[in-house]
């Protein structure tokens, strides 16, 4: 058997990783188990690998929170070898970088023979990367997670988890609804076999619905769409995990060795770079832009390029401008206090800015959160959505708790499970507080308050009688109490109804009684943030009852 | 002679002029038959669901059993027993429903829903008495995969042999109820057209009625905006006991949520009352165990009244045939 060509592996390896990571993302969601009926229930898959893999992260997270959050040492597995070899990463693991490179590949009218050589020659913008890793990184330091905007993993589960897998769920229900409903037996076992088969793999058992999902799902398309002007610039021009190994890779003890004997300027070589490193001959080779994709290795018809162990040929590095640099960092100085001297942080922080529970104090939770959107994908209830201005610009896409959408679910901890930064630190149901013992629990995890709007509510307004919210608190005593009312309907009939209180030592703002109350529009009942526990300053009671 | 050849001659005229007349034709006829086949568009009503699943009274045989012991599966097994045995209410062959309250996302300790064993128990008893399918299913108020996992309904049902079906959003079907407060509702497509229906409910309290037992079970059929019911709960109730009219009712009174419900939580909420009430009355079983559990007397649950009214059942339980037994 012959062994395959190296760039033949390279794609296997592509294809690999992939899968892998839709796979794991498929996989972060609770799917219910029949066999299994544990009181703890947890993500059986290390769904977060491709999270603890990204040096970025753990680099980011250290900035922030000075000590590196739970299995983000794995990433060394991504920067040591990196510094031996070069960016390895980009070229064969990356997923994000496989996608660009696939639609890099595709035929453009706008890279056609000499504009497509042109086109993959290396270019003064691919710097801008670095500048933004500077800014982002600056920007962690100070005490923002920014870095998820950009990191290539937070980029893509949010698009993924909440844009692409939804809207395919939704074309593949539809369908098969068509299907299942056809006048003819035979399209109808069709589409039940079908549903069956792809129930198992890929189909949510509620439809997800997120908040911003379209401008999240456009900006991917963009993204990809700008591989058929410059093929993969996301990674070469915008990538800050791209410019993280691109820098690193600098201290390589491999590089790529050009023969001028052999070169007959044929520039085959630029053919399928997906660098932009410029492996043609006179000029040096950028190495910090390599993907190590050996396609001008493969592609070089007089086999002049090699890459090897020690080379002795002079190399390029990341062309950086120190005024540039400046600038960027700069940026990163400015962007967090232009932030964060706008209402919102501190003062008059937004109602209804509810986060999950086991959320760290809003200072810490923002120096944290990556915006990756792991816990709104594997929220069971649809609860946790993309912020757009509670969290003000620097929370843009942290997640938040809409109860009116989904509720927190009263033993489920899977969002402080998924995490990949500790922004929501992990807690156990136990922990939680809610569903247990509140006696022999220390302290429940509080997300917020309800209140009462009683000009809304049924029995309070309308003679009506109703007591859903009371029926659903989860907390035993229940936050929600009852007292007989007598009141006097439209007609004059005297009524006796029960009209609900609540009472705010026992809330823990879990939003299911906002979720169930038949007032659908606008709740008579409704959760804001006021008494979360993560908080020492928004708070209502001077002491709060210890069960 | 060329001036011709530029010329559209006679007969390719004719055939674009045909092909015209004919667009044109088929356009306005198209546009005809679609103006005659405006109608308002509304949801398609299931109109086969099937109501009532009773079997015939036996005068020799006690109605209802009250059993008392330590196993809840061999209070399950001994309650129907007295009843007659399983075979009387399954006939070779049928599809029978199991309505377990699966409603919270609850372990069996806080007895928020039906004891799994129990289940299980009139699962397997429904199989050997021949059977066809037998399946466990129910609408949850919490997320359904959590609470079928965590009741251990969906584990100890399965094992059994029980086709245990999760609400799944697409399997609503609009029903006609035919109630007197409830018409047009979205009901889980499972509860239409089985040939038994067993109501397995757990006995726990509930702010609004006093008490959650047989008839309130049946909420969990449907889907849509069940969250009004509570409006009209005692007519509500009656309607949905009307629509479905159990072969049999089980009230689980193992475990009894007596504060707190009906999502409890809280294990000091719960009393070890070691107790399972079997009728094929739905209504005297509700009537005697609010009575025994919780002291209500009818008066103050209208809905018997009205249930018997409606001639589904009796709310006076001292007058039925009752079998009262201690297993161990």
């Amino acid at each position: 058997m012959r062994f395959p060509k190296p760039t033949r592996l390279r794609l296997y390896s592509q294809i690999f990783f992939f899968t892998l990571f839709v796979w794991l993302l498929l996989r972060t969601e609770f799917r219910g188990s029949f066999r299994d009926s544990t009181s703890e229930i947890r993500l059986p898959y290390p769904i977060g690998l491709f999270f603890q893999l990204d040096p970025l992260v753990g680099l980011s997270n250290a900035l922030a929170g000075h000590a590196l959050y739970r299995g983000l040492l794995w990433c060394l597995l991504t920067l040591i070898p990196t510094m031996f070899i070069g960016r390895f990463f980009c070229g064969w693991i990356c997923p994000l970088g496989s996608m660009n490179h696939f639609f890099g590949s595709m035929k453009s009218e706008r890279k056609r023979g000499k504009q497509l050589l042109e086109s993959n020659r290396y270019k003064r913008w691919q710097t801008t990367k670095y500048y933004i890793l500077a800014a982002v990184l600056m920007a962690a330091l100070l005490g923002t997670g920014m870095v998820g905007w950009l990191d290539p993993f937070s980029f893509l589960v949010r698009s993924f988890g909440l844009s692409v897998l939804p809207a395919t769920n939704y074309t593949l229900q539809a369908t098969l609804g068509v299907l299942e409903h056809s006048r003819f037996a035979l399209v109808q076992t069709i589409g039940g076999a079908l549903h069956f088969l792809l129930g198992a793999v890929l189909l949510n058992f509620k439809q997800p619905y997120f908040r911003q999902g379209i401008w999240l799902g456009l900006i991917f398309l963009i993204i990809l769409a700008l591989n058929l002007r410059v093929t993969r610039f996301w990674c070469r021009a915008l990538c800050p995990l791209g410019a993280l190994l691109g820098i690193v890779s600098r201290l390589s003890v491999l590089g790529l060795v050009k023969n001028p004997e052999h070169c007959n300027d044929c520039n085959r070589c630029l053919l399928r770079c997906q660098g932009g490193d410029d492996p043609v001959g006179g000029v040096p080779w950028h190495q910090p832009e390599c993907h190590l994709c050996l396609n001008c290795v493969d592609e070089c018809p007089e086999s002049g390029l090699q890459f090897k162990f020690f080379p002795t040929q002079r190399t390029a590095g990341t062309n950086l401008q120190r005024r540039r640099l400046l600038s960027g960092l700069a940026a990163g100085v400015a962007l967090v206090p232009v932030m964060r001297s706008t209402p919102g942080f501190a003062a008059a922080k937004d109602e209804r800015l509810l986060r999950p529970p086991g959320s760290l104090d809003e200072e810490f939770f923002l120096s944290r959160c990556i915006r990756c959107g792991e816990c709104m994908k594997v929220c069971p209830n649809n609860a946790l959505h993309p912020s757009l201005g509670e969290a003000g610009v620097e929370g843009l896409w942290t997640p938040v708790l809409i109860p009116r959408l989904g509720y927190c679910e009263t033993s489920c901890v899977l969002c402080s499970q998924v995490c990949p930064t500790g922004a929501i630190w992990e807690i156990t149901t136990k922990e939680k507080g809610w569903s247990v013992d509140l006696a022999s629990a220390a302290k429940p995890v509080r997300l917020g308050t309800a209140f009462y709007d009683r000009g809304r509510c049924l029995p309070w307004a309308m003679a009506t009688d109703c007591i859903v919210c009371e029926e659903w608190c989860p907390t035993s005593p229940k936050a929600i109490y009852l007292r007989p009312a007598e009141v006097i309907d439209a007609v004059g009939t005297l009524k006796s109804v029960k009209q609900p209180y609540l009472d705010p030592s026992h809330c823990v703002g879990c939003g299911a009684c906002e979720h169930a109350c038949p007032v659908q529009d606008r709740p008579a009942v409704y959760v804001t943030s006021v008494g979360e526990s993560r908080s020492r300053s928004n708070q209502i009671l001077l002491n709060r009852r210890k069960t | 002679m060329e001036t011709e050849s530029n010329a559209l001659n006679r007969r390719d005229a004719l055939v674009r002029l045909l092909r015209v007349a004919g667009a044109s034709a088929g356009a306005a006829g198209l546009g005809f038959w679609l103006s005659q086949h405006s109608f308002r568009p509304e949801a398609a009503l299931a109109t086969t669901a099937r109501r009532g699943h009773t079997v015939t009274p036996d005068p020799a045989l006690p109605e209802m059993a009250i059993i008392h012991g330590e196993d809840p599966a061999l209070l399950a097994r001994q309650a129907v027993e007295e009843l007659g045995g399983m075979r009387r209410f399954v006939s070779r062959g049928d599809v029978v429903l199991v309505k377990p309250n699966i409603g919270w996302d609850r372990t069996p300790e806080q007895a928020a829903n039906t004891n799994p064993d129990v289940v299980a128990e009139i699962v397997r008893q429904a199989l050997s008495s021949g059977a066809k399918r037998v399946i466990v299913t129910d609408v949850s108020c919490n997320e359904a995969r959590r609470c079928f996992q965590r009741s251990g309904i969906a584990e100890a049902a399965q094992r059994a042999g029980a086709e245990v079906t999760l609400p799944e959003p697409s399997r609503f079907k609009d029903v006609d109820l035919k109630g007197e407060v409830l018409r047009e509702w979205q009901v889980f497509e499972p509860f239409l057209n089985v040939d038994k229906v067993i109501n397995v409910p757990i006995a726990k309290h509930h702010a609004l009625t006093g008490t959650t037992l047989g008839m309130k079970n049946w909420y969990g059929m449907l889907g849509g905006q069940r969250n009004q019911l509570h409006q009209k709960i005692h007519e509500s109730l009656v309607d949905l006991a009307d629509f479905v009219r159990p072969t049999l009712t089980v009230i689980d009174c193992y475990r009894v949520l007596l504060r707190n419900g009906p999502t409890g939580g809280n294990l000091e909420d719960v009393l070890l009352k070691k107790t399972l009430v079997a009728s094929t009355d739905p209504v005297a079983v509700d009537a005697y165990v609010a009575k025994a559990i919780w002291d209500l007397e009818v008066a103050s649950l209208p809905y018997l009244q009205i249930a018997a009214q409606r001639r589904l059942g009796s709310y006076e339980f001292g007058k039925l045939r009752t079998q009262i037994k201690t297993v161990s």
